[in-house]
C-alpha cells in the first residue's frame, strides 16, 4: 500500500438525498499519470474535493500519498499540488512574485525559490518575462506556468483540474510534454479533461457516469473491450448511459 | 450581397502600456445560408469579430456587412434581423424557460407560436423543463434554451458565440445535429468553437489565432491545401518514440495526437528505417492537424 | 511561521495595487476628519433673524445691533406685523424672530423689567432649541453691559413660542430627513446595480442585439422601482402620522407630489451610475461614496447647511435631498402651498431633465 499514491475503497459523498460520488474505489500508483473523467455533473470535481483534503466523505475509505483523508488533511495538502482551469494564478501578481508566494506557503527557502525559479523560468523560455504581471501574459503561457508553479515545492502528486481548457492545439502538446516530465520524476499526476485525445496520453483512465466508475483501463483496453478506435467513441457510448445531468 | 462580408477588419484593445491586437486585417465572405465555423482557442479574437458583426464593437479600421447592411450606419436594422447567443450563457437566470422564450419573443414583436416550427426540434428537447428557472438547467440544456431564444423571431443570420464550450461531448453533438437541421431554412450561421473536432460538421471553417485568419475554406479544401506528407506513427513507448522522432533530421515537427504521434516530414525527406514493432502509416491531416501547421507557418 | 508572512506580503500587494482599496484606507479617513472638524457642526452661526421692533427707542435699536453684530445671528428683516413675520418663516427666510414690545427701553428701568419675545421655527426642533439659546445670551450680555454687574433678576424677561412644533417633537426633523435619504438610497442604489448587473452577466449584449432602443430598456427598468417606491412613502407617512404622531400640515396631494418628483430624481440618478458603470461593484462604490454619503452629510438634515464652510454650501446645493429636505419639512411641518416651495421644486425638477438625459447620453447602445 505505500506505493500507492492514491487509494479509494467505495469512497461516498452524499448531498442530503443527493449521492454525488457513489462507492468508487480504484488506486493510482506512484508516477502514474491518471485520467479521471466524466461528463458534468458525473461527480468528478466532488471527488477530487475529497482526494485534496477539501471537503470530508461520507462514508467509505481514501488516502492520498499515504495520508488519510479523514484525519491527515493537512498532511495531504502539504504533500499535493493543485491547480486548475478556472484559477491558477494572481493576474495582479507578477511572475515571481506568485511563485514566492506559492512556493513560500509550502515552506521554502528564498535561496531555494530563487534558485529553481531561475531553472523553471529558463525552461519555459519566461525569463524575460519575470516581472511582468501574469495578467498580461497569453492563456497559453499562463497555464504552463501555472502548472510549473503548481508542482514546484516538489509535491509527490499533482492534482490538475481541466488545466488544457480552451488553451491553442500546439500549447497543449507542450503542456502535456510538462506532464510527461514531472511524471518522469515520480510525480504522480491526477488530471481532469475535456479533451479525449488527452486521454490517450494517460497510462490508465476512469470514467464517472452518475457518481459511478463504470470504466477502468489503458486506454488500449478500454477501446479493445468496447470495440471502438478512439477514446471518444468509449466516452460518447458510456455517458449516453448517464440518466443525471448537471444540476 | 446577403450573407456577411468582412472587409480588412482590424481592432485592438489600449492596455496600460501600449496595446492588444485583436483582430488584424480579417477578410472573409460567407454566403448566404452557409454554416460556417469560425475555429481557434481562447484569445484568438473570435469573441470581438462577433461582436463586430453583431454591432456590439466598432471596428478600428475596415468594414463589414450583414444582410447587405452595413455593422456601422446601419446598425439598428441590423439587430433586428439577427440572432445573436454570446459566449457563456447569457439569458435570465432566474426566469423559467418559457418566460426566457416568450420575452425573447416579445421583444422581437413576434410570437413563441408564429415561428414554432423553426425551434420545434430544440424546443423539444428541453419543453419538459419549460417551468424551470433558467439557472438549474445542466450545460447542455441552457445551450439549448439560448438557441431556441435566438431563433424565435426568424432571423435571416444566426451567430452563436462557443455555444458548445463546457457542455459535455453528447449534448455537444446534439447541438450541431441541430445546427446541421436548420440550413435547410436558409439561415446564414456562423459558429465559433475552441474543439477542432466539429470543424468537420461545417460548411467552411475559418481557423483563427492570436487575430489572424489563418485559412479559410472547406474542411476538406483546407486538408488538401496541408501540402505536406503526414505520418502516423506508434510504438510501444511512446514518450521515447516522440523523441526519437524528434530529434531526427527528416522530421519538420513531430506531436503527440492521441493514440498516435502525427510526424511531418521536411520537404522531400523520407523517415529512416524504424524498428519492427514500431507502426508508421501515412494518414490525411485532420483539420487539427492543418490548424498546427498553420500556426508553426504565421509563427514565421 | 514563513507561510503566514508571505501570505501578509501578498495581501499588502493587492491592496497597494488596488487604487479603489488605497482610497478607502487612506484617502477616506482623511476627508472625513477634515469635512467633520471643520465643516459639519451642530453649532450654528449667521441665522438669519427678523425683528419687529414695536419700540423704536434707543435700547431696542442697540439690542437689534447686538444680536447682529453677534456670530450667532445676522439680521435679515424687519417687520411691522407677527404676519409679515410668520410669513417669513414660512418662506424659510428666517429660523428666530424677536418681538420687542412698545417701551422697552423705558420698561428696563423700572422694576417689573422688560419682557421679549423669541419666536423660532421648531420644525427642526434642535436648531431653534440652539438659536433660543444664543439669543437668551446675547440678551444676558445686553444686559450686563447697560447695567455694569450681574443683576438678580434680569430685567429682561424673554418668552420663547416654538413655531409648528411646539412640542419640540424630535421626529418632525427626523421624518422629513429619513424619507429623503430612504427614498434616495433605494432608488438610487436599485437602479444603479440594475443596468450594470446585465452589463455583468451579459445579458445586456443579447438586449442590445434586438429591436429595443435604449430609451423604452432604461424606463422600463426604473418602472418597478418608481411603483414600489410609492409604496415605500405610503408606509413611511403612515408610520409618521399614526405612530411618531407627527402632523401633515399642509396638502398631502402635494407632499405625494414632491416626493414622486424626488423619487424620479433619484431613479434617474441612479440611471446615470449604471449606465456610466462597468461593475456592480463600481455601480455600489460610486452610489455609497458619491452620493449617499454626501447626502447625510450635506442636505442639511442633521448639520445645518448655514455653518459650513462656503464651498460646501456650494456643494450642498448640487444634492438633491437639499432641496428635498427643505420642500418636505415646509409642506409637511410648516404647512405651506406650492408657492413658497415652487423655487425647490423647479431645482428638482431641472435635475431631473438633466440626470435623465444625461443617463440616457451615456448608455452605452455598443459595448465600447
Amino acid at each position: 500500500m505505500q506505493d500507492k499514491a492514491i487509494t479509494a475503497d467505495k469512497l461516498t459523498k452524499k448531498f442530503g438525498d443527493f449521492t454525488a460520488v457513489d462507492q468508487i474505489s480504484f488506486e493510482v500508483s506512484k508516477g502514474e499519470i491518471f485520467g479521471f473523467l466524466g461528463a458534468n455533473g458525473a461527480g468528478k470535481t466532488t471527488a477530487m474535493r475529497m482526494f485534496c483534503g477539501l471537503s470530508l466523505p461520507t462514508s467509505g475509505v481514501a488516502t492520498v500519498g499515504g495520508f488519510d483523508v479523514y484525519g491527515e488533511n493537512e498532511k495531504i495538502k502539504n504533500s499535493i499540488g493543485y491547480m486548475s482551469q478556472r484559477f491558477s494564478l494572481y493576474d495582479d501578481l507578477s511572475v515571481m512574485e506568485n511563485i514566492r508566494f506559492y512556493a513560500g506557503i509550502y515552506g521554502m527557502g528564498s535561496k531555494a525559490i530563487r534558485v529553481k525559479a531561475e531553472h523553471i523560468l529558463k525552461g519555459l523560455e519566461l525569463e524575460a518575462e519575470k516581472n511582468m504581471l501574469v495578467g498580461s501574459l497569453p492563456l497559453g503561457w499562463k497555464q504552463k506556468l501555472a502548472f510549473s508553479v503548481a508542482i514546484f515545492h516538489e509535491p509527490r502528486i499533482v492534482f490538475l483540474d481541466e488545466p488544457t481548457g480552451g488553451v491553442d492545439p500546439i500549447t497543449r502538446r507542450e503542456f502535456w510534454q510538462l506532464i510527461y516530465e514531472a511524471a518522469g520524476e515520480g510525480i504522480t499526476v491526477f488530471v481532469t479533461t475535456h479533451y479525449m485525445d488527452e486521454a490517450e496520453y494517460c497510462n490508465r483512465v476512469s470514467i464517472m457516469v452518475d457518481g459511478r466508475i463504470e470504466a477502468l483501463d489503458t486506454p488500449a483496453g478500454m477501446k479493445q473491450r468496447m470495440g471502438v478506435s478512439s477514446m471518444n467513441e468509449v466516452f460518447l457510448q458510456l455517458a449516453r448511459k448517464a440518466t443525471r445531468t448537471e444540476n | 450581397m446577403n450573407g456577411i462580408t468582412i472587409n480588412n477588419i482590424s481592432k485592438s484593445y489600449p492596455l496600460k502600456k501600449g496595446k492588444q491586437d485583436a483582430l488584424k486585417n480579417i477578410q472573409l465572405t460567407i454566403p448566404e445560408g452557409e454554416l460556417f465555423g469560425l475555429i481557434g482557442p481562447d484569445g484568438a479574437g473570435k469573441t470581438t469579430l462577433f461582436r463586430i458583426l453583431t454591432t456590439l464593437l466598432l471596428p478600428d479600421i475596415g468594414t463589414a456587412s450583414v444582410n447587405g447592411l452595413d455593422t456601422t450606419k446601419d446598425f439598428m436594422q441590423i439587430r433586428k434581423e439577427v440572432g445573436y447567443m454570446p459566449g457563456r450563457f447569457s439569458l435570465y437566470t432566474d426566469l423559467t424557460v418559457e418566460e426566457n422564450l416568450n420575452f425573447f419573443a416579445n421583444i422581437f414583436n413576434t410570437s413563441v407560436k408564429e415561428n414554432y416550427h423553426l425551434i420545434k426540434d430544440v424546443y423539444k428537447m428541453i419543453e419538459p423543463f419549460k417551468k424551470v428557472r433558467a439557472g438549474k438547467l445542466s450545460g447542455g440544456m441552457k445551450q439549448k434554451l439560448a438557441l431556441s431564444c435566438a431563433l424565435i423571431h426568424r432571423p435571416k443570420t444566426l451567430f452563436l458565440d462557443e455555444p458548445t464550450t463546457g457542455v459535455d461531448a453528447v449534448s455537444r453533438k446534439e447541438f450541431w445535429e441541430l445546427l446541421r437541421s436548420l440550413r435547410a431554412e436558409g439561415i446564414t450561421i456562423m459558429v465559433s468553437t475552441p474543439y477542432m473536432d466539429e470543424a468537420s460538421l461545417c460548411d467552411r471553417v475559418g481557423l483563427i489565432q492570436q487575430g489572424s485568419m489563418m485559412g479559410a475554406d472547406t474542411p476538406q479544401h483546407l486538408r488538401n491545401a496541408f501540402g505536406k506528407k503526414l505520418l502516423s506513427v506508434k510504438g510501444p513507448d511512446m514518450l521515447q518514440l516522440l523523441r526519437q522522432l524528434q530529434a531526427m533530421d527528416a522530421v519538420a515537427h513531430a506531436y503527440p495526437f492521441g493514440e498516435h504521434h502525427h510526424v511531418v516530414l521536411k520537404n522531400d525527406a523520407a523517415l529512416p528505417a524504424l524498428p519492427v514493432n514500431i507502426e508508421v502509416k501515412e494518414v490525411e491531416p485532420d483539420i487539427e492537424d492543418c490548424f498546427i501547421s498553420l500556426m508553426w507557418s504565421h509563427a514565421g | 511561521m514563513k507561510q503566514f508572512y508571505n501570505f501578509v506580503v501578498k495581501e499588502f500587494i493587492h491592496i497597494m495595487r488596488d487604487r479603489r482599496t488605497l482610497f478607502i484606507l487612506i484617502g477616506m479617513p482623511v476627508v472625513q476628519i477634515l469635512i467633520f472638524g471643520f465643516a459639519l457642526t451642530n453649532e450654528v452661526k449667521n441665522s438669519g433673524f427678523a425683528v419687529i421692533d414695536l419700540s423704536h427707542d434707543e435700547r431696542s435699536a442697540q439690542l437689534i445691533d447686538e444680536l447682529d453684530a453677534s456670530r450667532y445671528f445676522e439680521l435679515r428683516g424687519k417687520f411691522q406685523s407677527l404676519e409679515s413675520l410668520e410669513q417669513s418663516f414660512r418662506k424659510g427666510q428666517v429660523r428666530i424672530g424677536i418681538v420687542i414690545p412698545p417701551n422697552f427701553g423705558k420698561d428696563m428701568e423700572r422694576p417689573g423689567g422688560a419682557t421679549l419675545q423669541f419666536i423660532a421655527d421648531a420644525s427642526d426642533p434642535n436648531v431653534a432649541n440652539t438659536l433660543i439659546n444664543y439669543a437668551n445670551a446675547v440678551v444676558v450680555d445686553f444686559e450686563q453691559n447697560i447695567t455694569g454687574e450681574k443683576k438678580m433678576p434680569f430685567t429682561i424677561q424673554t418668552e420663547t413660542r416654538m413655531l409648528y412644533n411646539p412640542q419640540l417633537q424630535g421626529a418632525y426633523n427626523f421624518v422629513p430627513g429619513v424619507m429623503a435619504m430612504v427614498l434616495l438610497l433605494v432608488c438610487t442604489m436599485m437602479t444603479a446595480l440594475t443596468v450594470v448587473r446585465e452589463k455583468e452577466l451579459g445579458t445586456m449584449e443579447v438586449m442590445l442585439v434586438s429591436p429595443l432602443k435604449p430609451l423604452k430598456i432604461i424606463i422600463a427598468k426604473a418602472v418597478p422601482y418608481l411603483l414600489l417606491s410609492m409604496l415605500n412613502i405610503a408606509s413611511i407617512l403612515l408610520l409618521s402620522v399614526f405612530v411618531l404622531d407627527v402632523p401633515i400640515n399642509g396638502s398631502l396631494t402635494l407632499l405625494v407630489g414632491e416626493s414622486i418628483l424626488f423619487i424620479l430624481v433619484a431613479l434617474s440618478l441612479g440611471l446615470l451610475i449604471s449606465s456610466s458603470t462597468a461593475s456592480q461593484q463600481s455601480a455600489m462604490f460610486i452610489s455609497l461614496i458619491g452620493m449617499f454619503l454626501p447626502t447625510v452629510m450635506l442636505s442639511g438634515f442633521m448639520f445645518p447647511i448655514e455653518n459650513m464652510p462656503l464651498p460646501m454650501q456650494v456643494v450642498s446645493n448640487a444634492v438633491p435631498a437639499k432641496w428635498f429636505y427643505i420642500i418636505v419639512r415646509s409642506v409637511m411641518i410648516k404647512g405651506v402651498g406650492l408657492k413658497h416651495v415652487w423655487k425647490e421644486t423647479l431645482i428638482l425638477i431641472g435635475m431631473l431633465i438633466f440626470f435623465m438625459t444625461m443617463a440616457i447620453k451615456k448608455f452605452k447602445v455598443r459595448l465600447a
